[in-house]
């Protein structure tokens, strides 16, 4: 019970760190959103007033008053989950565009990872079963992969299947022409053929990661004495591969999931730029690139508390698998 | 007597001589194909870094000469304004590297400033610098560098912002790892010993401590370089990289823009990706040879060394039947 009450508290913690830092980022730094669209209306030419200003600071939302009342206003806005109006998208809330552009990156980033993940877990598994094999051999090669940006290997598959090879659409989340959002069958199916490309960018640049550290924690454990005693009992390979050692070498890796999912999450965003999938990496990409103040701060909560939703998931998971954690807190 | 003496010398010095070259070697990398390979590769890239700046000419030189393939003239082809990628590149890397070795530096400052202290002095420090850690950790690092970089204006958005942001959100992974390590280290006897004998505290840390975590604080580094020069290469190409510095991901921002894409121009934006791809390999190479240093069970093949003593497949096998009965 302690160990979940911890838990609990950490998370707790982190949501307000999380939330204090989207409020604080806006107000810390030198930039001014009023002050930078004032600037680019006057670049634009279009005539400037006393009260362009102030129409504008209230339309961005900087509430006036001392910097903890605006704090208390901000948490009271947040709760009745009023995140302002997105500019970009004029009279629609932020939350509503948000809330549109959630599933694909929730579909397309959760999908890659969990394949990439248990591929990668896998593969790593029997490298370090086989010490030397041609598999083992390979994992530099998947390495290097992992050295890659993501979106240059976007722009290569794009490159190569889009162009060379025309096999694959180039942009989008589905065909616009012959579907419409629903479930049904030919939506999904475009959607998956459209998603391919960004997925197999995730996967083929994540991959290496798992399988070099799964790897190597399965080399450490097989030096351990109990597989010497499984393997002495005579009790069968693969027995002594999955239960003995792979359960025990999965552990590691399986805390660096939840760590590794907010660099996924950073590495989807430039991703979905390069193919315009309709995710949320677009959506911030457009915030920023539209001086969408309001749309970039409610991105970047809601990337903030999906990645702490997922750590709470794999936190309570990780606790059911290894007994040991909760009885060592 | 003068043989005798000799050949107690001989004798009395070969031990202390043989030890000393065993535990020197065994603090260095053990000299194996990757390591080597790592080294070159990364050692050609940085040496280009340095050097090819002074060789080529302007990156911004525009020319007619648009959209031309790799040839004589032009190595790498041009850009769309006739610009020479070669020349393009050798400037990007430095760019790239400066901002790599800055945020590198940076961060693991930053992650054993909060993970060794805290660690070694324990308590309720240790406990809040262990909180803060975990906090940083589950913070996104690109969407807050993004939203950051947006809100500093174009002209105040330096170079050296740049590194300090991306160190900001790199460091916390590293100074968890250097905490757990740090504390096994504290609570050793010889740390003991030092601590009892009345060794001062810094002195226990720099001198005691220390040593111990330099090959994981090597690694880190060497990951925290790579990092760096991905998230740089991440943020330009979205147009929110420092101003005024020219870097692999700012010609990738150019190509990707200029529709290099839609024109086939292959040669523009291929280059660049895979310096970054290389140069990450070289690291990943090295950072293996240290591995091998921190895990000795990773150094030599325990399971196919127990394979290779003998036991045939056969021999497995019988075994393995006579163990069923």
């Amino acid at each position: 019970m302690r160990f979940y009450l911890q838990k609990i508290a950490f998370y707790v913690v982190a949501l307000w760190a999380a939330v204090t830092l989207n409020f604080l980022i806006p107000r810390l730094m030198p930039g001014n959103p009023v002050d930078i669209m004032i600037s680019k209306m006057a670049a634009a030419g279009q005539p400037i007033t006393a009260g362009t200003r102030h129409a504008l600071a209230i339309e961005l939302g900087g509430s006036s008053g001392s910097i903890l009342q605006q704090y208390g206003d901000y948490i009271v806005n947040l709760l009745h989950g009023n995140l302002g109006i997105s500019l970009t998208n004029y009279p629609e809330q932020v939350t509503t565009v948000i809330g549109q552009a959630l599933p694909w990156t929730i579909a397309l980033v959760g999908l890659a990872t969990v394949i990439s993940f248990i591929l990668g877990i896998g593969l790593g598994m029997l490298a370090g079963w086989k010490r030397g094999s041609w598999l083992d051999n390979l994992i530099p090669v998947t390495t290097m992969f992992q050295a890659v940006p993501y979106f240059w290997l976007a722009l290569i598959l794009v490159l190569v299947l889009t162009r060379v090879v025309p096999i694959f659409p180039f942009a989008g989340g589905y065909d616009v022409t012959s579907t419409t959002p629903g479930f049904s069958l030919s939506f999904i199916g475009s959607a998956i053929y459209y998603g391919f490309l960004p997925a197999l960018t995730i996967v083929i640049s994540s991959i290496g990661g798992w399988m070099l550290g799964m790897r190597n924690m399965m080399v450490s454990t097989l030096s351990e004495d109990y597989i010497v005693t499984a393997e002495a009992k005579g009790l069968n390979p693969r027995r002594v591969r999955m239960t003995y050692a792979a359960r025990n070498a999965v552990l590691p890796s399986l805390s660096g999931f939840a760590i590794s999912l907010g660099f996924v999450v950073a590495g989807s965003i430039v991703t979905e730029q390069v193919f315009s999938y309709p995710g949320i990496g677009q959506l911030l990409f457009t915030a920023v690139s539209n001086d969408d103040y309001a749309l970039m701060q409610g991105v970047f909560l809601v990337i903030s508390l999906s990645v702490l939703a997922a750590n709470l998931v794999v936190d309570v998971l990780y606790g059911l698998i290894d007994p040991r954690t909760r009885a060592r807190s | 007597m003068d043989t005798s003496i000799a050949v107690t010398n001989k004798a009395g010095d070969k031990p202390t001589r043989v030890r000393r070259e065993s535990s020197l070697s065994r603090l260095l990398p053990s000299r194996s194909a990757k390591l080597i390979v790592g080294l070159i590769i990364a050692g050609v890239i940085i040496l280009w870094g340095i050097v090819g700046p002074l060789l080529v000419g302007d990156p911004h030189a525009i020319s007619t000469d648009a959209f031309a393939p790799p040839g004589p003239n032009h190595w790498l082809g041009t850009t769309q304004t006739g610009q020479d990628v070669w020349t393009q590149v050798a400037y990007g890397t430095r760019g790239s590297l400066i901002i790599g070795f800055v945020v590198g530096i940076l961060a693991t400052v930053l992650s054993a400033f909060f993970g060794v202290l805290g660690a070694y002095i324990g308590g309720a420090v240790d406990e809040g610098f262990a909180l803060f850690t975990n906090v940083a950790l589950v913070i996104p690092g690109l969407p807050l560098v993004i939203v950051i970089g947006n809100y500093v204006p174009q002209n105040q958005r330096g170079l050296f912002l740049i590194a300090v942001v991306l160190a900001i959100t790199s460091w916390a992974g590293s100074a968890r790892v250097l905490r757990s390590v740090t504390l096994s280290l504290r609570n050793r006897d010889y740390v003991s010993a030092s601590r009892v004998s009345g060794e001062k505290t810094w002195r226990v840390l720099v001198v005691e401590i220390l040593p111990n975590l330099i090959p994981v604080m090597a690694s880190q580094f060497v990951f925290a370089i790579i990092f760096a020069i991905l998230g740089e290469a991440g943020l330009s190409f979205l147009g929110l990289g420092a101003s005024n510095t020219f870097t692999l991901g700012t010609i990738l921002f150019q190509a990707y823009n200029d529709l290099a894409l839609t024109q086939g121009a292959w040669w523009w934006f291929v280059p660049p990706g895979l310096v970054i791809a290389l140069f990450g390999c070289a690291l990943s190479l090295i950072n293996f040879s240290i591995d091998e240093i921190i895990n000795p069970k990773l150094r030599n093949q325990t399971r196919a060394a127990r394979k290779a003593w003998g036991l045939t497949a056969e021999q497995i096998k019988r075994l393995e039947k006579e163990d069923v009965k």
